[in-house]
């Protein structure tokens, strides 16, 4: 079984990999995962003033699938609201990325990331 | 289409040549096609013939009579053989047997079927090396153990074990002493005239042979009887039954004798080539060697690239094949229990890559190989939070983790 063509795509050419400031009132950080699973996914979001997302940053430490989980998860919430970022389901994510199913947990990691980084943003507001 | 280099030896290597051409003859109507054991008649003749000189050649290899090698369709099935072999042969004698952490699975999940069958298995512990501890060897054996199964060489570590030492404690307490042999056969010196071994696992494809075809060396001298696992014709002095695969066999006693001839050569020129590769990592920072360097095959390099996660390495490096420890490469989506045996934390289980070099491994697939994998570590070392952690000073396991 080789390597699905998007993940590979997402690895070659990673969209976002990088650092917002954490302690930027407007920047919500979610760091999932752990080194002992062989997994951890940091992934930050930064809102504007409208409450819309208009720069998200990531870093990953795990396999090609957890990579692109997260990548793609950058693209697709720039240009959404917090709520609207976190409906976005890990099954969407296999989707697009046709995932096998040894990889699906790398999907749910990154949903966990994006409402670990929506649920950091809203306990700065408050 | 260009394949990737192949440097992935220690799972599996390619026919030689040489050897494929002599099997090719022990197949068709043109060939010596016939069964070995048809003893009326030419064409049985001829087969047992090519038997009995391939019986030797694999004989020659390792220092033991003809008369002592049972042909199994690989290691696994030797591994099989011989510990359930004995387990239910001696069984009156005692029902303990010990073995190791790091052995191949085809030892260690018979081990765990004989606890089903009301055997009691002590599974120790390597030293973070990987090698045994002779002294807590020692003093694991009881009154009513019947067998160690200690392996020569680890497929994962390539780590070389001291079976001179083992066998000798071995003996004194009367214990069989089985050895997997699959990775060392052929690389480094074995002489069962000597060493205090009295069952030996034998793999063909580890070697340049075939794949499904193996053998077991059985002592003579002093004598080790087994129950056998396959009934039928009585082949093998009973040991194995089933129409011997005179192909197969050439085959493998073609790739033991081209062994035997060229194991120095072959073994000076892979040990410089993983010298070289080591060499080419040298001024990396976090970078770990998994395993004894000195006491470890030629070709073997197991190394953790920390913070960097093996299967996303393998996949940036794909133009080379190796084989990782971490998780994600196996369907269990547990880290290499090799690597956890020896102490490593999970995360340097998770980095770590195998590259093992042979036969065919040139000077510039190494160098290749190490200007990829520099590139592609710092590639991913920059996508990764954890090396972004280490830089700033953080000590990773103090850290509370949200695994979910």
């Amino acid at each position: 079984m080789a390597y699905g063509k998007k993940v590979l795509d997402h690895y070659e050419n990673p969209r976002n990999v990088g650092i917002l400031d954490k302690d930027a009132l407007n920047v919500g950080t979610g760091m999932v995962g752990a080194p002992a699973c062989g997994d951890v996914m940091r992934l930050q979001i930064q809102i504007n003033d409208d409450g819309v997302i208009e720069e998200a940053k990531f870093k990953t430490y795990g396999c090609g699938s957890a990579i692109a989980s997260s990548s793609l998860l950058t693209e697709w919430v720039k240009g959404k609201t917090l709520d609207e970022a976190s409906q976005i389901k890990n099954t969407e994510i296999v989707e697009e990325l046709e995932l096998p199913p040894v990889k699906i947990h790398c999907s749910v990691l990154a949903e966990d990331a994006i409402k670990a980084a929506i649920n950091d943003l809203k306990s700065k507001a408050s | 289409m260009i394949t990737p280099t192949y440097m992935d030896y220690s799972a599996t290597t390619p026919v030689d040549p040489r050897v494929a051409e002599k099997m090719g003859k022990y197949l068709t109507m043109e060939g010596d096609f016939g069964n070995a054991a048809s003893r009326s008649h030419y064409y049985g003749w001829q087969a047992e013939k090519a038997v009995d000189e391939a019986r030797s050649q694999v004989a020659d290899l390792v220092g033991a009579d003809p008369r002592e090698i049972v042909w199994t369709s690989g290691a696994t099935e030797s591994n099989n053989l011989a510990i359930k072999g004995i387990a239910h042969f001696y069984h009156k004698r005692g029902k303990h047997i010990i073995t190791l952490k790091t052995e191949h699975k085809a030892v260690l999940d018979t081990c765990r079927q004989l606890e089903r069958d009301g055997f009691e298995v002590t599974y120790l512990d390597p030293l973070p090396n990987g090698l045994l501890d002779i002294d807590v060897f020692k003093s694991s054996i009881r009154e009513d153990t019947i067998l160690a199964s200690i392996m020569h060489v680890n497929n994962e570590i390539g780590v070389i074990q001291d079976l001179q030492a083992i066998g000798d404690i071995c003996r004194e307490n009367k214990v069989f002493f089985h050895v997997d042999a699959a990775q060392s056969a052929g690389k480094i010196e074995i002489n069962l005239g000597l060493l205090p071994v009295d069952l030996m696992s034998f793999s063909a494809h580890k070697i340049y042979g075939p794949k499904g075809m193996g053998a077991l060396y059985v002592s003579r001298k002093p004598r080790v009887r087994l129950e056998a696992q396959i009934h039928g014709g009585g082949h093998e002095r009973g040991m194995r039954s089933g129409t011997l695969a005179t192909h197969q066999i050439v085959g493998m006693g073609e790739a033991f004798a081209i062994a035997k001839a060229e194991m120095k050569e072959e073994g000076e020129r892979t040990q410089k080539l993983r010298e070289r590769l080591l060499a080419g990592f040298a001024d990396m920072e976090e970078v770990v060697v998994n395993g004894d360097l000195d006491q470890r095959i030629a070709g073997n390099l197991n190394i953790s690239f920390n913070y960097v996660e093996g299967e996303s390495l393998m996949m940036a490096i794909s133009d080379v094949a190796v084989s990782s420890g971490s998780a994600c490469t196996s369907a269990s989506l547990e880290p290499s229990y090799v690597l956890r045996a020896l102490g490593l934390t999970d995360e340097l289980a998770h980095s770590s890559i195998r590259f093992s070099v042979g036969r065919y491994t040139t000077e510039q697939d190494v160098d290749n190989a190490i200007k990829l994998v520099r590139e592609k570590v710092q590639k991913l070392r920059d996508l990764s939070p954890l090396w972004d952690m280490f830089k700033d000073g953080i000590d990773l396991s103090s850290v509370e983790w949200a695994a979910h």
